[in-house]
């Protein structure tokens, strides 16, 4: 360095390309340009359609969401009218996706798991079954899949008169499918507080037990001793506080069903269709995770003594579940992003209920288009904070 | 594989074998489908004593010791360990496996614990030992192995030698009476075979009784009180180390012994 200071013109410009070839620099440089490349052409973009939305006459802006919509909505969770505004539409739109979307993947995830699984049966008609499942699921197309559901399956129930019954509380017809409506009476609330009591002290139990193993070596049977305090001290204050709780089941009064809840058949194949064709990425990703976990991690376990259910518990499955999770998460955001193909049955999800008649009315495409994206995105950041945080977590340390 | 990796010059340590049996094997045989592995082997262990194992690969080494507890099963014939008949009676495998410890050529340690979570997890859940004692435990046992300051490190963070001798600290914090061996130098480099084999020496010299399948003869010579020939599933030969490498009766052994020392 004290050569170079003194600074003769050709020093210098040696020392440029020196400075150039530090990796650091380097790699601020490719930042930089890349940087600037993205908001060149942001801002080309930016401008070109605004000018191409005025030379059409097309207002900008997100003044138009208070304004009415004016468009009924085929099937709502939260409750809408014609007269509300495009807001409540986006709301509305938003809803209707998350709620098929957590429901396929509470019972995909479950499927998934029983799949893999079974994949790894040593009982040879067990794993073909699941092979077989996954493989024919996970190669057709998933819009073939909702398609088949809806037109091959939910279409051609019979009408509400000749519904499938069980036990005169679930019906299913070409209408949708039918559940009883819980109603809590007065004093219900006090078993919603043991149920949250519950869990405290499940929580508490299992603090304790481990506590006291640590100290004195002694074991507790948590798993058991805390599914009781789960369920018995909500049924036991249930039942004290008499039962505050009725069922407004559905009914056949004329051509149609009343009461009860009920969700429409493109619910259903939606529901179905995700469900089962994200279940066989799933299983594989529980195989995988599971095979990866070398046979030598439970003969070191049994050797010392260690039951299977214990070589599973402390040895298997916490190493299993850091190739299981992240597959698993990423097949979470898919569900959400694919539960976008409603639009193909005409289940009233956010791209349908937004996206087509909302901008088609409104004709604010940018603003429309934007708000969509923002809200997928957001789910999809959400879940990748959340799986590097896991992953952070529960990395191997190697050298 | 060479007599030069121990010292060979050292003493054959002071053997402690008492007549009391620890492990009986009459007529055990085993097959993997067709393939006969394991035929008619007899195998009487007395407490303290320490037993080499070699013989060809696939001669059924590993298996004959894995058959000892139970990560494979025999089909005919008898297996004793501490006095415990070896059968599908679940307790009875339990027993054995608690006091039977057992090292791997691949070391086999649990990559999401650390080195002391290692050594306590049997302890903690299989003898229900209070933590703090476990712990206590488990840092005698590192110490004794030459690794105490590795504690709060992953497996993964460890060179190969570190890692095999965290191995056997992990068994022995199950305070066994037996320790089995498979190969657990094979996967070393040359420069940190030494060091694990200096804690088997050390083990050795407590009065462990050890079942060790190893190629290091070296080993061999310093350490066993008898050296057990295996070929296609048989006991050829076993003798103690200086009758056996200097006067070998069969000439498989002698072929075996010439292509091992020829390295
Ligand atoms: N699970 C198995 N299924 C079928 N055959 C097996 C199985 N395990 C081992 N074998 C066969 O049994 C024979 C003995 O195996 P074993 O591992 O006991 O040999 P070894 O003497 O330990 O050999 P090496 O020195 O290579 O470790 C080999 O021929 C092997 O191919
Ligand atoms: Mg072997």
């Amino acid at each position: 360095m004290a050569v170079l200071e003194k600074g003769s013109p050709r020093r210098q410009s040696r020392s440029i390309i020196e400075w150039l070839n530090d990796e650091r620099v380097r790699s601020v440089l490719y930042q930089a340009i890349v940087a600037i490349a993205v908001i060149a052409v942001a801002r080309y973009l930016f401008v070109n359609t605004s000018e191409n939305l005025q030379a059409r006459g097309m207002s900008s802006g997100f003044d138009f969401l208070s304004g009415t919509a004016g468009f009924s909505i085929a099937w709502t969770v939260l409750p809408y009218e014609a007269g509300d505004s495009y807001f409540r539409v986006y709301l509305v739109g938003i809803v209707n996706t998350l709620i098929v979307s957590l429901v396929a993947i509470v019972f995909a995830t479950l499927l998934g798991f029983i799949m893999g699984i079974m994949r790894l049966s040593k009982n040879w008609l067990i794993s073909k079954i699941a092979a077989w499942y996954v493989e024919i699921l996970r190669n057709t197309p998933l819009l073939l899949q909702i398609l088949f559901w809806f037109l091959a399956v939910f279409s051609l129930l019979p009408p509400p008169r000749g519904s499938f019954g069980l036990l005169d509380m679930f019906f299913l017809n070409n209408r949708g499918f039918y559940m009883p409506a819980p109603v809590p009476g007065a004093g219900f609330d006090y078993t919603m507080i043991a149920i949250l009591l519950a869990i405290a002290a499940t929580y508490a139990v299992a603090v304790w037990a481990k506590k006291r193993q640590m100290a004195t070596g002694q074991q507790f049977h948590t798993f058991w001793v805390g599914l009781g305090i789960l369920f018995g001290l909500p049924i036991l204050v249930f039942l004290a506080t008499g039962s505050p709780l009725s069922f407004d089941f559905a009914a056949l009064k004329g051509f149609n069903f009343q009461g009860g809840v009920s969700v429409p058949p493109a619910f259903c194949a939606l529901l179905l269709a995700l469900m089962i064709y994200h279940s066989a990425f799933m299983a594989e990703a529980v195989r995988a995770g599971i095979l990866s976990v070398s046979h030598g991690q439970t003969e070191a376990a049994y050797s010392l003594g260690l039951r299977p259910g214990m070589t599973l518990r402390l040895v298997i499955i916490p190493q299993a579940m850091r190739a299981v999770v992240p597959p698993m998460i990423s097949n979470w955001m898919n569900v959400v992003k694919n539960s976008s193909l409603a639009i193909a049955i005409g289940y009233p999800d956010l791209v349908a209920v937004y996206m087509q008649t909302s901008l088609n009315q409104s004709g604010h495409a940018i603003e429309i288009v934007a708000m969509v994206m923002l809200f997928y995105m957001s789910v999809s950041l959400t879940i990748s904070m959340a799986l590097n945080y896991y992953n952070k977590l529960v990395q191997l340390k190697e050298r | 594989m060479s007599l030069e990796t121990l010292d060979s010059g050292q003493e054959h340590i002071a053997s402690a074998i008492s007549d009391e049996v620890v492990i009986e094997l009459s007529k055990v045989n085993k097959w993997y489908g067709e393939f006969h592995v394991l035929k008619d082997i007899d195998l009487t262990v007395y407490k303290g004593e320490r037993i080499v194992i070699c013989g060809p690969s696939g001669s059924g080494k590993s298996t004959l010791i894995r058959c000892i507890n139970r990560l494979e099963e025999h089909q005919q014939g008898d297996i004793l360990v501490n006095g415990v008949t070896m059968d599908t009676n679940l307790k009875n495998i339990d027993a054995i496996r608690r006091d039977v410890g057992m090292v791997f050529q691949s070391f086999n340690l649990f990559p999401h614990l650390t080195v002391l979570e290692n050594c306590t997890l049997a302890p903690i859940w299989v003898r229900n030992t209070p933590k703090a004692e476990a712990d206590r435990l488990a840092m005698q046992l590192l110490e004794r192995v030459k690794i105490p300051e590795q504690a709060a490190k992953y497996p993964g963070q460890l060179s190969g030698g570190q890692q095999q001798r965290v191995a056997i600290a992990r068994s022995l914090a199950m305070n066994p009476n037996i320790m089995l061996f498979d190969e657990p130098t094979s996967a070393l480099d040359p420069e940190m075979i030494s060091e694990v084999l200096d804690v088997m020496v050390g083990l050795a010299e407590s009065g462990m009784t050890m079942l060790v399948v190893t190629h290091e003869m070296g080993f061999a010579k310093r350490v066993a009180d008898r050296v057990i020939f295996m070929d296609q599933g048989e006991i050829v030969e076993q003798n103690t180390p200086g009758e056996f490498f200097n006067n070998p009766k069969s000439d498989r052994t002698k072929l075996f012994l010439s292509q091992i020392l020829a390295h």
